[in-house]
């Protein structure tokens, strides 16, 4: 990749700044500095670490918690102990990716010239950085939740896995729902909430991010209720630590006291361990409370029909997973059956939907749902990747074993060394 | 004689093989090799009883082996049909690997009640089962991952227990003396309900083929099952009333009995389920051949006639340990070929055959290598490697049958045969490099053989490999992206395994960048290709041992110990790389 002379690699000298005209500016040295082959090498090995902490850091934070931490930020931050100040210990995923991406571009506008012997490292160059964008780009558009359906069920909506919202429903009207959805974000602030199509306000009095919920009659001794309106009033919440194992959820929790014009209503729990949601009126109209998952809406529909869940005879080991999907589009364009299985999603209005698991006896089957609209960028990618490393490596052998059939008379070993490419 | 020593070594190579294919015969009276043959259906698969009893007994004593306690050895088929027959006499083989002191605290036992002071028989743990269940159960709700050793052992050992449990309900109940004899009257067939009931639930097996000829496996039931549908003796599948007739010629010693109950068996299954029958035979056959471990022997005496040979006969046993690692590669292929055609698979499914396959492509290479530079350096660093992955398929067969079937998300043969195979070929070729460089390094420190060419030779090869790893490894890791794509509905999702095979790719690439740089010379190009072992051995093994993401499909606690002790061996190497040239004895008084 240098362009260390062919026929040189094994021993080839240090690598020596190379001779720049007299007055060359700080531009021209910063440039150096960011195409050089040795940053490259720093990049790779900074990744390796960071990569492999990652890895063992996941048993204790799950595979999301060190998305997070560790390769969607900019930084690796780590607590001072003993105080609530976090200082960057190591680059994260973004500023590596960067900065390989930033040593990549530059290098090729600064030293690589485009001959026929570096077409694959052109070509594989080019694919990393499609790679590194498109990873970006994954990190900061994809959007994740899932589709939980029981067999007959209707949904057009997608919940997400970790984002909680507070929906406040009119249901006065049997036709339909009037929801206002709020961020779970914003009842962990101080802010008194108001919104347009609400005729009260919402003053966030607690917050936990994960609780449990205990029945009062199963306590002895319960300590007043916060809550004073609602289910929350035989309930005792009990703060819980965050949770970040894949198979673990979290429940926030929190108190919401609601007031109109003329004063408070009352105060009710909210909690995403509550099943069902809370109903109370207010001047003449039905109003419902619930602490849900947060809700992206779908301009199509997904119906259950069937979902089969095979195994091999005499094991329990699952052989497959299948869900029999009727897919209603707004629009009536389409009204249609898919099967969605193991290894074979279906891709619709944006949409991936994956056979993730299933529940309640195989009655409840459980697709993810994903919207990445950069998902085609890596199969680009990997395709130009593959094709530069099989020219390049080709070039290389066909290089070698010419030289191999040529007269070898004369040549030192070192000399009928594969050619640097 | 000198000149023909590579032939001599090959020739004898091929005899040995030879015998190891030759079909044994019975040593006593009974047809045990023809039982061994009949297909029942375990685990999902139909598979001869020569497998159940041989993985059995892998899984809970480590060997095949089984000594009576009069001293006497007995076969696995001979095991399996006290097991299933006369389980008071196998009650009392000591079959029960305990390596665990505590564990042997909860029966009791010290390890001098034990034959070699680690196996004990079921009798022996029989006043302890109850505690035995007891501490299994306190130890279950702990994530794998978190459980003390004391743990993991109880769990293990109670799964063992319970697998050879299920063994005794497989074709008779213990405590029906004689089922034969019960079929035969419809009263006697009505009092014994509930026992065919207890055998339907625990029997792991199901050796009843279905009424009509189908290749469906869903049809065969277990002998239980079968009972339970049949109201009266006339209603009896003729099947179980063969293994009832089995049962009570091996109890009564009347081995015609035995061998003609056998054969009309085998007459029938071959006539009506020929399929099912010929991957018995095969699998049985394959079984007693044993291939990976002649394969394993051959490469020891590859690696010796290599090594030999940079001190004396460079030529004749150069080419002898060419050949014979040939050998060992041909049978090794066969071997997996086997499998494949058994599976009806990719060859790597699993953590098995991913070792099969990692020194089946690195001695692939080093074929190749050899050929062209005809040192002897490629035939050792193959058979090393051949051989140490063997050694590490053999280990890791102790957990039960090598042939399982595939979890949903991974049945698919097309990523299988794409994804998996690609990205085993990079592991192996990373090793090979890693390898190679031991040998330069090795060679370098110790001896006087590390002459300018040779030096320069391994070199170019560990290049040529770590190019070859490069694009195997990376083209592996991205179609892997591709299969989570379509799967998970992520290209890539940082999970462990994902994280190890792209760190496979990230240092080959340090090493092409330092050398295409300059950063590195000769030397420095060894010691990174070693450290290449390192990072490969932690991405193989390393990521299961965490037990979290969705890769992990292949947890062994003792594989830790023998991964620390691997990189510890491999950071000693590249310590002995640092030291400089001039006191290399091969470089002394060279300019490097």
């Amino acid at each position: 990749m240098s362009k260390g002379k062919p026929g040189q690699p094994l021993k080839p000298e240090p690598a020596a700044p190379r001779p720049r005209p007299e007055g060359a500016s700080l531009v021209r040295t910063l440039v150096s500095g960011f195409a050089s082959l040795q940053l490259t090498v720093a990049l790779l090995v900074l990744s390796l670490v960071m990569i492999f902490v990652a890895t063992l850091d996941q048993v204790h934070l799950g595979v999301w918690g060190v998305q997070q931490k560790y390769f969607h930020s900019f930084f690796v931050m780590a607590k001072v102990a003993g105080t609530g100040f976090s200082l960057p210990v190591f680059p994260g995923g973004y500023l590596l990716g960067g900065a390989l991406l930033l040593n990549l571009v530059t290098a090729h506008a600064d030293r690589f010239r485009l001959t026929w012997r570096k077409s694959g490292i052109w070509l594989t160059h080019v694919g990393i950085i499609l790679l590194l964008i498109g990873e970006g780009l994954s990190g900061l558009m994809q959007r994740d939740g899932q589709v939980r359906l029981d067999v007959g069920q209707t949904k057009r909506y997608v919940e997400s896995f970790r984002e909680s919202e507070l929906a406040v429903a009119d249901i006065t009207n049997p036709g339909y729902d009037d929801v206002v959805a709020i961020p779970v974000a914003r009842l962990a602030g101080q802010d008194v909430i108001q919104h347009p199509k609400l005729p009260f306000t919402i003053k966030p009095l607690a917050f936990f991010p994960n609780a449990v919920l205990r029945s009062r009659t199963q306590v002895a001794n319960p300590p007043p209720s916060m809550a004073t309106m609602g289910d929350g009033t035989d309930v005792i919440a009990e703060p819980a630590p965050v949770t970040y194992k894949p198979d673990e959820g979290n429940f926030p929790t929190g108190y919401v006291e609601l007031a109109g014009p003329d004063g408070p209503l009352g105060t009710w729990l909210v909690s995403a361990m509550l099943d069902q949601p809370q109903t109370f009126t207010y001047q003449g109209r039905t109003w419902q409370l619930a602490l849900r998952a947060q809700r992206d809406y779908l301009p199509f529909t997904l119906t259950l029909g069937k979902f089969t869940h095979d195994i091999y005879p005499g094991t329990d080991i699952p052989k497959n997973f299948a869900s029999t999907i009727r897919l209603r589009s707004d629009d009536g364009r389409d009204d249609r059956s898919v099967l969605i299985s193991m290894n074979n999603p279906l891709r619709y209005g944006g949409f991936a939907f994956y056979q993730a698991g299933f529940a309640n006896n195989d009655h409840t089957s459980v697709l993810e749902a994903v919207r990445n609209p950069s998902w085609q960028i890596p199969y680009l990618s990997c395709a130009l990747i593959t094709l530069g490393l099989v020219l390049q490596f080709g070039i290389n052998l066909f290089g070698f074993f010419r030289r191999r059939a040529g007269p070898a008379s004369g040549a030192s070993p070192a000399q009928r060394a594969p050619s640097s490419p | 004689m000198k000149k023909h020593v590579p032939l001599i070594a090959l020739a004898l190579g091929l005899l040995w093989v030879g015998a190891t294919l030759l079909p044994r015969g019975n040593a006593g009276p009974f047809d045990l090799a023809g039982f061994g043959r009949l297909p029942v259906l375990s685990g999902g698969r139909i598979k001869p009883l020569d497998t159940i009893a041989r993985t059995g007994l892998l899984m809970l004593q480590g060997r095949q082996r089984v000594m009576t306690p009069s001293g006497k050895e007995v076969t696995p088929e001979e095991w399996l049909l006290d097991v299933f027959f006369l389980p008071e006499t196998a009650d009392a083989y000591q079959v029960f690997r305990i390596d665990n002191p505590d564990v042997l605290s909860i029966f009791s036992l010290t390890r001098a009640d034990g034959e070699g002071g680690v196996r004990f028989s079921y009798r022996q743990m029989q006043a302890g089962l109850d505690e035995l269940d007891r501490q299994a159960h306190l130890a279950e709700p702990v994530e794998n991952a978190e459980r003390s050793a004391f743990q993991r052992a109880v769990v293990e050992l109670r799964s063992h227990v319970e697998f050879y449990v299920r063994l005794k309900f497989g074709l008779e109940a213990p405590g029906i003396a004689d089922l034969a004899a019960e079929l035969s009257d419809a009263a006697r067939m009505a009092a014994l309900h509930a026992s065919f009931e207890t055998m339907d639930t625990f029997s792991s097996l199901r050796a009843v083929p279905p009424a009509r000829a189908s290749g469906d496996p869903a049809g065969w039931q277990s002998v239980g099952h079968s009972l339970l549908g049949a109201a009266s003796p006339s209603g009896v599948d003729p099947h179980v009333l063969v293994y009832a007739a089995l049962g009570k010629s091996w109890r009564d010693s009347q081995p015609d009995a035995f061998n003609s109950a056998v054969r009309s068996y085998r007459a029938e299954l071959s006539a009506n389920f020929p399929a099912a029958a010929r991957r018995s035979n095969t699998e049985a056959f394959f079984n007693q051949a044993e291939p990976f471990i002649t394969s394993l022997f051959l490469y020891v005496i590859a690696f010796l006639l290599a090594a030999i040979s940079w001190l004396s006969w460079p030529g004749e046993l150069g080419r002898a340990a060419f050949r014979v690692m040939g050998l060992a590669f041909l049978v090794a292929t066969l071997g997996i070929l086997v499998r494949m055609w058994l599976e009806g698979r990719p060859p790597v499914t699993n953590l098995y055959s991913s070792a099969l396959f990692i020194g089946w492509g690195s001695v692939a290479l080093c074929l190749v290598l050899e050929k062209l530079h005809r040192n002897a350096v490629a035939s050792a660093a193959g058979s090393m490697i051949g051989f140490s992955t063997l050694v590490i398929a053999h280990h890791l067969s102790l957990s039960g049958d090598t042939l399982e079937m595939m979890r949903a998300v991974l049945d698919s043969n097309f990523w299988l045969s794409t994804h998996v195979v690609t990205v085993t070929t990079g592991y192996a070729s990373t090793f090979l490099a890693g390898f190679l460089a031991i040998i330069y390094i090795l060679r370098g420190v110790l001896t006087r053989s590390l002459d300018p060419r040779t030096a320069d030779a391994l070199a170019r090869m560990v290049y040529g490999i770590v190019c070859f790893a490069t694009l195997f490894s990376f083209v592996g890791t991205m179609l892997g992206g591709i299969w989570a794509d379509q799967s998970w509905g992520r290209f890539w999702g940082w999970d462990p395994k994902e994280n190890g095979a792209l760190l496979i790719v990230i240092w080959n690439a340090v090493i092409l960048h330092c050398r295409w740089g300059g950063l590195v010379r000769q030397r420095g190009m060894m010691a990174l290709a070693v450290f290449g072992n390192v990072v490969t051995a932690w991405s193989w093994f390393g990521t299961n041992m965490l037990g979290v993401g969705l890769h992990s499909y292949g947890f062994t606690s003792a594989a830790f110990y023998g991964l620390i002790t691997f990189v510890a061996s491999q950071l000693a190497v590249i310590g002995l790389a640092l030291v400089p040239l001039g006191s290399w004895r091969s470089f002394r008084g060279v300019k490097a």
